[in-house]
């Protein structure tokens, strides 16, 4: 039925050890950066601060360590296994009790499995963090086509609902008959795809954005949580897309920039929401990181991005995206028919209120509020995170 | 009655001498580009494509000379005056005839005066051209705020209309007391706010980018009316990306455009299709459209490499644009009531109807289609650009030597 469907199934384990000159290369690059002036005003409407950057590369020249991450990566059972052509890498950890519900989850953009690291301990071994052995997850977290460790899509087409065929496939292919899925930013698409395509097995999912709202669903604005939403994305939409619109658009263009500068990549990635950009930016010129966004977690991701290269690969997803919106325009999707369960983290670009959610889909049998985090949600705050999974997950699964 | 009136108005010849070094770093940071792979498609759908870019820096390394163009604007008379706060440079060339018509031209993004050089002998010396002395232009050719050989703007606020008083005391600096003007892209931004303004000595303007089409909606009835509409749309939905971006975050992009030449270059070459797919037939096969070739984008490219001036030339899409600006949700002054003159070029991003032309302007007394060029009329066909200067500001000539 489906294209994922390969002859080259094997799965592989995956090891991680990049070459010293690549690193010798990454700093020198850095120390020679020639900086722009400081924009002309005292926030972020201009774009990243200079300071804010001056700080960074600092910070990564002189104190951060690559090999940190390599290690910790190291030290997880990690595969690639090829998937309708492209060599998928995922990280797969297996909760000590057999029992556990199998969780995929997919990070966004400009993430990375890196976003992720440190749920697997929350989420596989609950009763070592504050829950039940009931609570765990046997864990899957793959890398997202053309970012980080996967391959690159050589062919036109891998838009999410490609990319959620192919996780049924992986899911499959570890003998998962019964599984969960979950994501935040481009892994909400993956996952709301996924839970479109209902494929054999996926018995329930969950997202920290709302991308029917994204995606210009038409949303009521009668009561002040959907007013203030709707603020929230049209402001968004006025001054806050500028790399939306430029990676759904021209990804080759901004590709240059982002292989050939670090400083230009670092950049492009921390511009993205307004919380998480002054959080990031109080890290490095504050030294005070909210929750785990600390600045060797934030270095570890754009050096992750650095280091393989995928700039201008992980900027065409959005191209693809966008690609297959226009062609799926004026059709009406299919609904989502298992349950949906859904947490609204404050600082999200946009506090989606219930009632958006359960217009989106039929079958909302969990919505919650979280006291906090934003866009980064398992990144920055991966206990409130977990706990979420949790709770949406039991009450769709017991 | 303005900000612009200075103390310090003196004018002071200028002379561009790059130190070598900075050109050998330029070659070195060229070489060590890091590519990223190759597009999926075989347009410019996912943006400006890898062959193109690998011909451009390959030419950009074993070919191109810099300092040809140095040359070529050191025999030009430069100066930078202070207006306002910043430095301003300009190109000013007199006519040999006396009773040429003084003329200050504004280029726009991802332009300089690099695109208006080629034009300086049709307009200062028509009768070695094809023209009559009556044809003649004393022309100005100031760099925008930001850009090029002008200074950054140190403080907010350099939204069109202040560079529109900036010119206007630039011109009034330079002893002119009736003038006209001209711009393309940001130049016809400048322009069209110039006549707005209507300062003292202005007496006509002409554009080749129709500035009220950008703001709001035109009518649709005739073909070519609903032609230009598909086109502006098309554009709206899928080439405004580098539009979007300056206008609302130019710092972020600028890191990416003063540290990689590649990513300077490749941002540049991202402007409008019809001058994306010229350009890089210009790279790729060496067939170059008109005056558009390998040699004349790098000039352009490589000044703005030199002079460090992405972010700076970025942000000034972010004062005239861009909704945090101050400048932004303010109402335009009402159209410009002095004569207005509008060439249509067929390359343009679209091809602005006469009717469109009159809905906005309402003392059009001149309007014409021509044959060809684009988007960078007077870089790519200067000898067609400037016949079209001849004929719309033809009708100015007679009141002048009056007065």
């Amino acid at each position: 039925m489906t294209t994922a469907v390969d002859t080259a199934t094997e799965v592989r384990p995956f090891h991680l050890d990049v070459p010293q000159e690549k690193l010798d290369d990454l700093r020198r690059r850095i120390a020679a950066t020639r900086l722009p002036s400081r924009e002309l005003v005292t926030d972020r409407s201009q774009g990243v601060q200079l300071v804010t950057i001056q700080e960074l590369a600092r910070y990564w020249t002189s104190d951060y360590d690559w090999r940190k991450l390599e290690a910790k990566l190291n030290a997880l059972p990690q595969f690639i296994t090829e998937i309708d052509g492209v060599d998928i890498h995922f990280i797969y950890v297996r909760s000590p009790h057999e029992d556990a519900l199998p969780l995929i989850m997919t990070h966004g953009w400009p993430g990375s499995v890196v976003e992720l690291l440190e749920t697997i301990e929350p989420l596989t071994n609950p009763t070592a963090h504050g829950g039940d052995a009931e609570d765990a997850f046997h864990l899957v977290l793959p890398s997202l086509p053309g970012y980080a460790f996967s391959g690159e899509p050589a062919e036109l087409g891998w838009g999410p609902g490609r990319v959620a065929q192919a996780w049924a496939e992986l899911m499959h292919r570890l003998g998962y008959t019964r599984y969960v899925a979950q994501g935040g930013d481009v892994g909400a698409a993956v996952t709301d795809a996924m839970g479109r395509q209902a494929p054999e097995g996926l018995a329930a999912v969950h997202m920290s954005l709302l991308v029917t709202a994204l995606g210009g669903a038409p949303l009521p604005t009668d009561s002040d949580e959907e007013r203030a939403a709707a603020e929230a994305l049209g402001t968004f939409r006025a001054s806050g897309s500028g790399y939306f619109i430029e990676q759904a658009t021209r990804p080759q263009t901004i590709g240059y920039s982002l292989l050939d500068s670090p400083i230009g990549l670092a950049a492009w990635m921390l511009d993205h929401d307004t919380d998480s950009y002054y959080k990031i930016s109080r890290a490095f010129v504050d030294g005070e990181p909210a929750g785990n966004l600390t600045r060797d977690h934030i270095l570890d991701n754009i050096t992750t991005y650095w280091l393989t290269g995928t700039g201008a690969s992980s900027a065409r997803s959005y191209w693809e995206r966008s690609q297959a919106q226009a062609r799926a325009a004026g059709q009406a999707l299919p609904e989502v028919p298992i349950p949906v369960g859904f947490t609204t983290f404050p600082d999200e670009i946009f506090r989606a209120p219930r009632s958006w959610v359960e217009k989106s889909y039929p079958n909302v049998v969990y919505f919650n509020e979280a006291e906090k985090g934003g866009h980064f949600a398992a990144w920055e705050e991966p206990e409130v995170f977990s706990a979420e999974m949790r709770a949406a997950f039991k009450r769709v699964c017991s | 009655m303005t900000s612009t009136v200075e103390t310090a108005t003196e004018i002071r010849p200028f002379q561009v001498n790059v130190p070598d070094e900075d050109l050998d770093d330029l070659r070195r940071r060229i070489a060590a580009v890091r590519w990223p792979s190759e597009e999926l498609v075989r347009d410019r759908s996912q943006g400006v494509q890898f062959e193109t870019m690998q011909a451009l820096a390959r030419y950009w390394t074993s070919d191109y000379d810099w300092r040809k163009l140095e040359a070529k604007l050191n025999a030009l008379p430069q100066f930078t005056t202070e207006i306002d706060g910043v430095d301003i440079h300009f190109i000013h060339v007199r006519s040999t005839h006396e009773d040429a018509l003084p003329l200050i031209m504004t280029h726009g993004w991802p332009g300089s005066v690099i695109e208006l050089l080629d034009s300086v002998g049709p307009l200062t010396d028509p009768t070695a051209h094809g023209g009559s002395a009556e044809d003649a232009f004393h022309l100005v050719l100031p760099s925008l705020p930001g850009y090029g050989l002008s200074a950054e703007p140190g403080e907010l606020g350099w939204d069109l209309g202040r560079t529109a008083r900036a010119w206007a005391e630039l011109m009034r600096r330079l002893g002119y007391d009736r003038y006209v003007a001209q711009g393309g892209d940001v130049g016809a931004g400048v322009t069209d706010a110039m006549g707005r303004q209507a300062p003292d000595g202005l007496v006509a303007i002409h554009t080749n980018l129709l500035v009220p089409a950008l703001g709001g909606p035109m009518p649709t009835d005739t073909e070519d009316e609903k032609a230009a509409a598909a086109q502006l749309a098309t554009f709206r939905q899928s080439g405004n990306g580098y539009f979007v971006e300056m206008a609302t975050r130019p710092q972020t992009i600028g890191y990416g455009l003063l540290d990689s030449p590649i990513a300077l270059a490749a941002w540049m070459i991202d402007h409008d299709t019809d001058a994306y797919y010229k350009i890089a037939s210009a790279f790729e096969q060496d067939k170059p459209s008109g005056n558009l070739t390998r040699d004349h984008v790098l000039d352009n490219i490589t000044l703005y490499w030199l002079t460090g001036t992405g972010a700076s030339a970025a942000r000034s899409y972010w004062e005239a644009y861009g909704p945090d600006a101050p400048a932004s949700g303010a109402q335009p002054l009402p159209a410009p009531t002095i004569p207005f003159g509008f060439t249509t070029f067929p390359g343009e991003i679209w091809r602005t109807p006469r009717s469109w032309v009159e809905q906005s302007y309402p003392n059009v007394v001149y309007f014409n289609a021509v044959d060809r060029g684009g988007h960078f009329a007077a870089w790519e066909e200067p000898e067609l650009f400037s016949a079209e200067l001849r004929a719309a500001f033809k009708s100015l000539r007679n009141e002048g030597s009056a007065s």
